[in-house]
């Protein structure tokens, strides 16, 4: 079914390049925001260099990534029941396309405007925010897609079961952004009260944080096993979860 | 297979959606032809959400035979069409059925079913109530012929319901509605207007149709 799925991939590649709203939108509001806030923030962040606040050197950049990479879940949800209800699955299903075809598809879809933002905001960031030399632009690209792929993995599971169109967006973002939340980005998860640092160690996206915030600093892929084996690990369940419980219409 | 109020994605082309669908068997025909034979040439480039009702129906029916199957299933395909599209799509199903395929079709409209099939199921609550020959059905169930004769003869009425078959005769204006049973009342009928001098100045037949059959096995009162 390999052929089959590049020709999906490929034509669902220019669907989405036809909606405008949705290009501008994944791919045009994040670099302007980014460009914006590098205006703004860009003269403070030259002059305090080399000890720049962490916030604006390391966690800045992940933040972008990590909200790339939800609203590609979030998008991938949202399609996937607007193709349910529209009752293009149904159509779907009468072909030998399988449902881990059609998600791969829209995953490839994703994880490519995702690429496409990132190097995009890395471009027109630049002038803006002196990214360090030794920051590893192709590891950190590399983290960031994977974790993408783990995060859509749980957007599978969403996008399986949501009934409706309506209801896609706001059950994503219910369960996207308090793990965003408590994923160590805002607040350190050693002062969290116990009870939240059990909770948030149980969360995919703070292992995600940690993954990515290592490999932006320069950590070796070695020493993140872990953050690697946890969001693998969610994938393969998230992914089993979604194949059983995935609903044509 | 086509389905009933089936969709694609808004912006697909037809080329593209043609083209998909081709990519996932193993020997599929000839999208371009397909298309063409569809009548869709000119609407190749076009997206799917700018097609027309009878346009999408003609789509999802290239989709349907593009892996040249033995058997297509369509679902109520002309419902919501108008009549020009209609009869558009039955010379389709009529070509797809000379090519020698098996057309297994699901329609609400009697008269689609007695124009297009072989065999005819009717189907009441999940069930199949009868099968057999649009004609065979219609002989079964509603033996009942009517002749429509309108004549300034006053005799007529007499000289009609004389003829064993007839039933009954009533009569509007000048116009005499003669019902009975069995295939030769027509003819009955005829011999009669002969025998008798009886000078017609509108004669018309009313056959019963599958619709008639498929209203008395399914009773008369509205469902959903």
């Amino acid at each position: 079914m390999l052929r089959g799925l590049w020709r999906l991939t490929w034509i669902e590649i220019k669907i989405f390049a036809r909606e405008p709203l949705g290009v501008i939108g994944t791919v045009g509001i994040p670099v302007v925001l980014f460009v914006v806030l590098g205006r703004v923030l860009g003269p403070a962040v030259r002059s305090a260099s080399p000890d720049m606040p962490r916030y604006v050197s390391v966690d800045l950049p992940i933040f972008a990534s990590l909200l790339i990479a939800a609203s590609a879940v979030l998008s991938l949800v949202a399609i996937i029941a607007i193709y349910r209800e529209g009752g293009i699955l149904k159509r779907l299903r009468a072909t030998p396309l399988r449902p881990y075809t059609i998600l791969t598809a829209h995953v490839i879809v994703k994880l490519l405007f995702t690429a496409i933002t990132l190097a995009a905001m890395v471009l027109a960031g630049r002038r803006h925010y002196p990214v360090d030399a030794d920051v590893p632009l192709v590891s950190f690209t590399l983290a960031l897609l994977f974790t993408t792929i783990c995060i859509l993995s749980l957007g599978f599971v969403i996008a399986s079961v949501v009934p409706t169109a309506r209801f896609a967006q706001p059950i994503g973002s219910l369960i996207l952004y308090p793990m965003l939340g408590l994923s160590g980005l805002f607040v350190p998860l050693d002062s969290l009260p116990p009870m939240l640092q059990a909770a948030a160690r149980t969360l995919p996206l703070t292992y995600a944080v940690s993954l990515l915030r290592g490999i932006w600093q320069g950590d070796s892929w070695a020493g993140h096993l872990g953050d690697v084996a946890a969001l693998a690990l969610m994938f393969l369940v998230c992914t089993a979860v979604s194949a059983r419980v995935f609903r044509w219409e | 297979m086509q389905l009933q109020e089936a969709q694609l994605q808004k912006r697909m082309k037809v080329r593209e959606a043609v083209g998909l669908w081709a990519a996932l068997y193993r020997k599929p025909l000839d999208g371009d032809r397909l298309i063409e034979q569809l009548g869709l040439s000119e609407k190749r480039n076009a997206w799917f959400m700018t097609l027309s009702g009878g346009q999408k129906q003609r789509l999802f029916i290239a989709l349907a035979l593009i892996n040249d199957p033995e058997l297509v299933f369509l679902d109520e395909l002309t419902t919501g069409l108008d009549p020009q599209a209609r009869r558009a799509i039955w010379d389709l199903v009529r070509g797809i059925r000379q090519r020698g395929k098996t057309v297994f079709l699901t329609t609400h409209l009697m008269e689609e079913a007695e124009r297009l099939c072989d065999r005819v199921a009717i189907i009441d609550r999940g069930r199949i109530v009868d099968i057999g020959t649009p004609a065979e059905l219609v002989r079964r169930h509603c033996p009942e012929r009517t002749v429509v004769v309108t004549t300034e003869d006053a005799s007529a009425p007499e000289r009609f319901r004389a003829i064993p078959q007839v039933e009954l005769v009533s009569g509007q204006g000048l116009a005499l509605t003669i019902r009975g049973r069995g295939a030769d009342l027509v003819t009955q009928v005829i011999h009669c207007l002969a025998e008798h001098r009886i000078r017609a100045i509108d004669f018309r037949t009313e056959l019963p149709t599958l619709e008639d059959v498929f209203l008395k096995l399914t009773g008369h009162t509205i469902r959903d």
